[in-house]
């Protein structure tokens, strides 16, 4: 260790309180790094395992198959709200894919440089961090209200208000990723931008653009607050005309949760680890898609 | 040539330049400003008819900004533009009555690094035939065959067509890109430095394609590579800060310069 290189004004002794002190602050920057990350890792642990614990012995069959029960019954399950959350889901980001993948596709390829781009993702930015019960008030004056009731409707409108800024948000961005190299190749070939972007660089950012979708689905998929105000919840199928009250899983899980039945507990568990794991399946199957792409 | 020892002398202006050639694209009092800054310097210059121009010249001397006004590839560029005519076959290509889309069919364009786009090898070239003619399959088949067979990559692609071109090495992408390129039917073929991201085995055939590609187009090809110039052009031209310094055959620049800047590009002493 003395054969180290030592700058020649100090003394060896000196040095080597200068090299401990250095080992030491590396190593209590790391520990400290170790310690969080473990206490993160811990509390998501501990969330999923009583996630686990508590739904996995309210999962049973019938669960799937039983619309959810009334105030002082027996059994009961969620099929209903998961069909109805189904529901919502889609219509949601079946509203929020074009709007967002378009809007980002502004961002990245026609505005660059441009004040009204710049402005466009303020604004979109603000929406990404706004906080969701906004929402779920924004849509119940704009619908609820003049239409009369709630709906399912409003309900996709709503979660398709959140969407809309992730996805605009990660198409922007996997858009910018593609070289401009590839840009100047089709033009130069006397491709139109139009085709420059629908052909190269939509294809050249294909997985990352289906990603930032599907964990957009994942996100709405969960959320609660812009429901109360637009599909609310009920105990019956959703109407074929999605008029009236959607049955959904967040909202179920608020109101059964707290409810003075063991039954409706349960439920409230059962519900909330099937979401949990089709969040995840989805930012799996997210991932696993944007690995393969990006590893050819 | 079973001696070890070359003669570099002996491959400059390996085929003689035609000077009595038509002349293919005529630049005159070309001026180019990026924003404020002007990068091109009055230039005056004629491209000859199925020759390959060489423009050589130290980094920033503006030789890739002259290339690419040929085809106004930079006009996607808002704060870039070109003052003065580029006449190809007597028409100015700056005018703004020129349709650029059309131009660059007609001026194609091979970058630095390999640019084939996320598709299939076939794609990839049937994309630039399918944007200007509607064609049967059977006779797009025939085109896409056609250019790969000039671009001498037939052969290493034929059993793999639908493909994605990104999974070719860097040489085959590269001649992907000029089958892309020579089966739009252009007129002019522009080369930005295309061997410089390749290694040397991919870089001798494309220098091979290049030579061969000239008895059916007119090429310009930017090069960093003095050796590469004086071995597949016929004619070169030397910039130096935006300024066309000199301008001759091949041979002659390379043997005779006149100006003492060309001479001392050449033989190594800036640069």
């Amino acid at each position: 260790m003395d054969t180290m290189p030592r700058p020649t004004t100090i003394s060896p002794a000196a040095w080597g309180r200068v090299r401990r002190s250095r080992y030491m602050a590396d190593r209590a920057l790391k520990a400290v790094c170790l310690l969080f990350t473990a206490l993160g890792v811990f509390v998501l642990g501990w969330i999923l395992l009583m996630l686990l614990y508590q739904g996995i012995s309210a999962l049973r069959p019938e669960v799937f198959t039983n619309t959810t029960p009334g105030p002082m019954t027996k059994g009961g399950g969620i099929a209903n709200a998961i069909a109805g959350s189904f529901v919502l889901t889609f219509l949601g980001i079946v509203v929020a894919t074009p709007v967002g993948v378009l809007a980002g596709t502004y961002l990245a390829e026609y505005g660059r440089g441009s004040k009204l781009a710049e402005v466009i993702r303020f604004v979109n930015d603000i929406l990404l961090a706004a906080p969701s019960i906004l929402i779920g008030l924004f849509v119940y004056t704009l619908m609820v209200q003049p239409m009369g009731g709630y709906s399912g409707w409003a309900g996709g409108v709503a979660l398709a208000i959140i969407a809309v800024p992730v996805i605009v948000r990660t198409t922007e961005d996997m858009l910018r990723i593609v070289p401009g190299s590839l840009r100047e190749a089709g033009a130069a070939l006397g491709a139109p931008m139009s085709k420059v972007i629908t052909k190269i660089t939509w294809r050249a950012a294909r997985a990352g653009m289906v990603t930032g979708v599907l964990l957009a689905t994942a996100r709405i998929a969960g959320e609660t607050a812009p429901l109360l105000f637009t599909a609310l919840n009920n105990n019956f199928w959703f109407r074929a005309d999605l008029m009236g009250g959607v049955a959904n899983l967040p909202v179920m899980i608020y109101q059964y949760a707290l409810s003075p039945y063991q039954n409706w507990r349960e439920l409230a568990w059962a519900g909330a680890l099937v979401i949990t794991l089709t969040i995840l399946a989805l930012s799996i199957v997210a991932r696993l898609l944007f690995r393969k792409e990006t590893a050819r | 040539m079973s001696s070890i020892a070359v003669d570099t002398s002996s491959a400059i202006g390996r085929s003689v330049a035609d000077t009595a050639a038509p002349v293919r694209i005529a630049v005159r009092n070309l001026d180019f400003f990026y924003g404020d800054f002007r990068s091109l310097k009055d230039i005056s210059i004629d491209f000859y008819d199925r020759q390959v121009t060489a423009l050589i010249g130290p980094s920033g001397c503006g030789k890739s900004t002259l290339l690419r006004t040929f085809n106004r590839i930079y006009s996607l560029y808002p704060e870039q533009r070109a003052e003065g005519e580029i006449l190809l076959d007597g028409q100015n290509v700056l005018s703004p009555s020129i349709d650029v889309n059309e131009l660059r069919a007609r001026v194609g364009m091979v970058f630095q690094k390999p640019t084939p786009f996320p598709m299939s090898i076939y794609d990839n070239i049937a994309f630039g035939i399918r944007l200007y003619e509607n064609l049967p399959r059977s006779e797009l088949d025939g085109r896409v065959e056609e250019a790969l067979r000039k671009a001498a990559l037939w052969d290493e692609v034929k059993d793999k067509l639908r493909q994605s071109g990104m999974g070719l090495s860097g040489g085959q992408q590269q001649r992907l890109c000029i089958a892309r390129t020579i089966a739009q039917q252009p007129e002019v073929i522009l080369l930005d430095e295309p061997t410089s991201a390749l290694d040397p085995i991919s870089t001798g055939k494309i220098e091979e394609l290049i030579e061969q590609l000239r008895a059916e187009f007119t090429i310009v090809i930017v090069t960093h590579n003095m050796q590469q110039a004086a071995r597949i052009s016929q004619f070169t031209a030397f910039m130096y800060l935006g300024e066309l310094v000199e301008f001759g055959p091949t041979n002659k620049m390379f043997m005779t310069p006149t100006k003492k800047q060309t001479q001392d590009y050449i033989t190594g002493r800036f640069g």
